[in-house]
């Protein structure tokens, strides 16, 4: 069994109005130092191990988990320990 | 003409789409559950709007990889026409039927309110009733309506007379102000405001039910050209 964790963020160029939300919170309560904030999500999978698994996770990011209009995603695969 | 409202679990504007073509217009229409559909008998296919499945991951994904969407496209592909309105208008969009995505208003904001619309093109199936220009008022309601595609896209939209309606004004971030597109072959639009509930002066504004009658008077004629 591996553990896949799928992040996606918006592309670069794409505005992200939470993440200028956020900024701006951040700034308002005082920590200046924030220039800016970009929200993604994260997806944790619990995989069968067999083959091709990276190049299937792939084809479900293209597919479902992300858009890929708007956005970018990446992906890790661990022994699925814990899960 | 014969229409089929596609009704997905999450769906809310299935009514007010029914309404409109059965009862204000008088032609036939069904309510069409998304399970174990058929489409195959239908002129006409509406994708209301909503939040199909509840905007699980992003509005519209889950949807777009029904079963009833390979249905949808494969009756696309036939020249049906296919009018997604808001959230199905996202479908759409998801489901690769039409380009580009629906993002969140540039304000955060879920807006409710009626607005102006500019008609941008009225030589498609869906628009023949209106006027190049001409300016009416639709609802909104959307909190995901804030229209993006990269610059390749757009240059493409235009070059092939896309886009379908802008807002007057720019509420939501949309680029160029597109409210409402449609497929480069012309026969799927979507759309984030709704036609629907705009189709009795006593409601506010009928001015889309030309929508409507627009394609039912497109269907007849190419009925007609065709028996």
């Amino acid at each position: 069994m591996r553990k896949v964790t799928v992040y996606i963020t918006l592309k670069q160029g794409v505005l992200d109005p939470q993440g200028k939300a956020i900024q701006e919170s951040l700034n308002s309560l005082g920590y200046n130092e924030i220039e800016d904030a970009r929200v993604g999500k994260y997806i944790e999978l619990k995989v069968e191990d067999g083959p091709n698994l990276e190049a299937r996770v792939t084809e479900m990011c293209d597919k479902l988990l992300a858009n890929p209009v708007i956005e970018d995603y990446r992906f890790d695969v661990e022994e699925a320990e814990g899960l | 003409m014969k229409f089929a409202v596609v009704v997905f679990p999450g769906s809310n504007c299935d009514r007010d789409m029914y309404h409109a073509v059965k009862e204000v217009l008088q032609t036939e229409a069904d309510l069409v559950w998304y399970a174990n559909s058929n489409l195959e008998n239908y002129d006409g296919i509406l994708i209301p709007g909503g939040f199909s499945y509840g905007d699980y991951l992003r509005s519209g994904a889950v949807a777009a990889t029904s079963d009833v969407m390979k249905q949808i496209k494969e009756q696309a592909a036939k020249g049906k026409p296919v009018l997604g309105v808001c959230n199905g208008f996202q479908i759409l969009t998801e489901a690769g039927l039409l380009p580009g995505a629906l993002m969140r208003n540039k304000e955060l904001s879920f807006m409710c309110h009626q607005e102006e619309l500019i008609v941008q093109n009225e030589i498609t199936p869906f628009t023949s009733g209106y006027d190049k220009g001409e300016v009416v008022r639709f609802p909104i309601a959307h909190g995901e309506g804030n229209y993006y595609c990269d610059e390749e896209t757009l240059a493409e939209l235009k070059a092939n007379n896309q886009i379908v309606f802008t807002y007057k004004n720019n509420l939501n971030g949309s680029i160029e102000n597109i409210a409402g597109i449609i497929n480069k072959e012309g026969n799927v639009l979507g759309m984030m405001p709704h036609p629907e509930r705009a189709v009795e002066k006593l409601l506010g504004s009928d001015d889309g039910l030309r929508l409507f009658k627009s394609m039912v008077q497109n269907w007849r004629d190419t009925y007609a050209a065709n028996a």
